[in-house]
């Protein structure tokens, strides 16, 4: 009868450590999520800072790389640590929205132009005009700042421009002399290229709607590389303007001269790349950052990139669109003075330097020079143009940009299927971004 | 006879047993009340818990989040009442993706039914030797074993205007000229729920087998001594024991259909021209892409709600089985 008198206190025990494992459980998830408010940095003993830096720029570097400049950083502020914290940059941007949303933003974040506007909107992001002062930074030695009301958000520490590419064998075969300077000769070119027959386009133009991006680089590279303007300048959509019009009424006869690669309408990104890659179209216009790429999968293509093409009678400076690795300061972060010194490391002209030769990019800062010497020969063309032309993109810096192409995209679509005009698809993307911007 | 010895050296912990036993009742009526009833709560607590925290708040979450305006993007989000319902009620490509998912899981289902239960026969079959369905078992399940994201890029490649589809079916006369099949509005649907079918067939097929073998060959021996050809077999003994297990199954992908995302964001991401948006994808748009967290969260509290009509059927299937 005994066994009966100290059960009961057993199962009790039991009963008891069960719930409180549930309650630690649930106390670790609630623990997890954060509280809202609070600094994703930490101050460890003896004074030392750690700082969270989110990004998606070490994947795509040389292993080690980016953490061999970390411990740069730390060596120069020996009270500063930075703990990475890297991803692709899906998934790190789906992370930034849920940070954003819930004010729990690493210290330090790498950001894209598209997303600035949006978290800045949130107050997820600090004003680093305010810290640039603050710190008595020379914002001279800056190829650009993204702006919101005045204010930046974002430094672009290192630019990835899109210029043509072109295969010269191709070209050679079709009895064209050179790359195409101009929307005429592009089309000539293209038209050439796409009768040499086979499987074989002239261009490819990846409309999928998913990941709408090819409205940037490759319709509206065609108005900024003639200087035109997609906006007015108190930042408005100006869609139903003679430039752009010209734009779409070219990309139109592209498309009408049957000499875009078919499946435009879900073709995306890496399929282009595929595409120029195996040969089935002449030219493309797409990142440097995929030479590599393009080399590693195809040693023996013969292939250069050149300006792309403006109109007929353009003779001024040609914009050259861009994506950039930006960077930006939470403004729940404890320590903006130690990330602005991450920040100000990062621009300096010798890791700016030493970063964009990793990267294969064009510094964000006007005094650095990436090194070539080791590069493809094809990065010292594209810095040439580069340095000829100017960085455009007017998608940076504004609100739901991924929405504004999906937009566009879904309205251009219906122009190349022969649905409406590119009037009507103009007036009503026009409308549908003026509710918008 | 010497009455049974019970050996407590040998037997202890049945020995053990038997004396809780033989007292628990008294034991029960020493402890106090509360711990009496407490006690099971106790037990069930941590799962309890961990639903609530993992599935009931989120829940919560979302259908509060539906009822604000500008929720997360906004700091200060105001309560906006049904103006989030109406505003994707009334928009035309929320009622396109309703009418896609429908046919996208429909046509999903019912094709998985039919070929699960054809291979499924097939491998059921006697006429087959061991070695032979021992093949054909791993040839059919193949298309399940492969991660969605590399069905998607093999089918793209597939039906890409120059891919290996067009290039057989215009050699073969079929065709005079390469399809878009994916980039095309007339055939992307069709496209994309033909892969749906592909990579999803298998399941049933696994699932069918276990209940065809499940069916005792006394039923089809009595059938064939009654007179009853294959076919009456099929419909009178095959499709009635196979019954609770395709209604079950039916009702089942139909729900994991409607929830499909990566495959259509893969390979056509809604388009071209909305032809393939489902209510996933316009979900994942309205949230990620135009930040409309509020619109995305009345979308899916109306996916949730068209859901759990299909468990509601699902559940009474369970509870009349």
């Amino acid at each position: 009868m005994n066994g009966g008198s100290t059960r009961v206190p057993s199962r009790m025990k039991r009963l008891l450590g069960v719930v409180t494992a549930a309650l630690l459980a649930v106390g670790a998830v609630g623990c997890g999520t954060g509280t809202g408010e609070e600094s994703t940095g930490s101050q460890q003993e003896g004074g030392t800072v750690e700082l969270e830096f989110a990004q998606w720029w070490a994947p795509e570097l040389p292993d080690g790389s980016f953490q061999e400049l970390m411990t740069q950083f730390e060596s120069q502020n020996p009270n500063i640590k930075v703990k990475l914290l890297s991803g692709p940059y899906a998934s790190t941007k789906q992370q930034l929205v849920s940070g954003a949303a819930s004010k729990t933003l690493p210290d330090v974040v790498g950001l894209d132009g598209a997303w600035v506007n949006d978290f800045a909107k949130q107050g997820a992001l600090t004003d680093l005009s305010a810290l640039m002062a603050e710190a008595k930074y020379d914002e001279s030695q800056l190829a650009s700042q993204i702006k919101v009301d005045d204010k930046t958000y974002m430094i672009p520490v290192v630019n990835f421009v899109y210029p043509l590419f072109v295969n010269e064998d191709m070209l050679s075969k079709a009895n064209v002399k050179a790359a195409p300077t101009n929307r005429t000769e592009f089309l000539d070119a293209a038209k050439k290229i796409s009768a040499l027959g086979g499987n074989v386009k002239g261009w490819a133009l990846p409309l999928d709607t998913a990941v709408p991006n090819g409205i940037q680089n490759d319709v509206m590279s065609w108005l900024w590389a003639s200087g035109g303007t997609m906006l007015t300048p108190d930042g408005k959509p100006n869609l139903t303007s003679p430039p752009v019009k010209s734009t779409v009424e070219y990309v139109k006869s592209l498309n009408d001269a049957d000499v875009i690669a078919p499946g435009s309408l879900t073709m995306k990104e890496q399929d282009k790349v595929e595409k120029f890659t195996a040969e089935q179209i002449g030219m493309m216009i797409d990142s440097l950052a995929h030479i590599n790429l393009i080399k590693k999968n195809n040693p023996d293509l013969n292939f250069t990139v050149a300006p792309i093409p403006a109109e007929d009678s353009f003779t001024g400076k040609r914009g050259l669109p861009y994506a950039s690795w930006g960077i930006g300061i939470a403004d729940s972060t404890e320590h903006k003075a130690e990330a602005f010194k991450l920040v100000e490391f990062l621009m300096s002209q010798q890791a700016n330097s030493e970063l964009s030769t990793l990267a294969n990019g064009f510094p964000g800062n006007n005094t650095a020079e990436p090194d070539f010497s080791k590069s493809d020969p094809l990065f010292k063309t594209a810095f040439d143009i580069y340095k000829e032309g100017y960085p455009a993109n007017e998608f940076v810096g504004l609100p739901k940009s991924e929405e504004l192409m999906r937009t566009f995209d879904e309205q251009l679509q219906l122009v190349l299927t022969g649905k409406q005009s590119v009037d009507e698809a103009l007036n009503k993307t026009q409308e549908s971004w003026a509710s918008v911007i | 006879m010497e009455p049974a010895h019970i050996d407590r050296t040998v037997m202890p912990e049945a020995a053990t047993l038997e004396a809780e036993t033989s007292t628990s009742p008294a034991r029960d009526r020493r402890r106090p009340f509360a711990v009496r009833s407490l006690a099971p709560y106790g037990y069930i607590s941590p799962t309890m818990l961990l639903i609530f925290v993992l599935l009931v708040i989120p829940i919560a979450m979302v259908v509060s989040y539906s009822f604000q305006d500008n929720v997360i993007v906004e700091k200060n989000p105001v309560f906006a009442g049904l103006a989030n319902y109406t505003e994707v009620l009334t928009d035309p490509v929320f009622w396109t993706a309703i009418k896609n998912t429908f046919l996208f899981i429909t046509l999903s289902t019912i094709a998985h039914l039919v070929l699960g239960l054809a291979f499924a026969m097939m491998l059921n079959t006697g006429l087959l030797g061991g070695v032979t369905k021992a093949i054909f078992r791993i040839v059919y399940i193949l298309p399940w074993l492969f991660t969605i994201a590399v069905v998607a890029v093999i089918w793209r490649l597939m039906l890409d205007p120059f891919g290996v589809v067009n290039y057989i079916l215009t050699t073969l006369g079929v065709l005079q000229t390469e399809v878009n099949w994916l980039a095309s509005p007339s055939t992307a649907l069709w496209a994309l729920t033909f892969i749906n079918i592909w990579s999803g067939y298998p399941f049933f097929m696994i699932s069918l087998l276990a209940g065809l073998q499940g069916i005792s060959s006394d039923l089809y021996e009595a059938a064939a001594v009654d007179g009853a050809n294959s076919i009456k077999q099929f419909f009178n003994i095959t499709i009635p024991q196979l019954k609770p297990v395709l209604i079950s199954m039916a009702v089942l992908d139909l729900i994991w259909t409607s929830q499909q995302f990566a495959l259509i964001w893969l390979t056509t991401g809604g388009g071209p021209l909305n032809v393939t948006e489902m209510l996933s994808t316009y979900t994942y748009k309205q949230a990620f892409s135009s930040y409309e967290f509020a619109t995305a969260s009345a979308s899916a509290v109306i996916i949730l709600l068209l859901t759990m009509i299909l468990a509601f059927f699902y559940v009474r299937q369970l509870r009349e089985r």
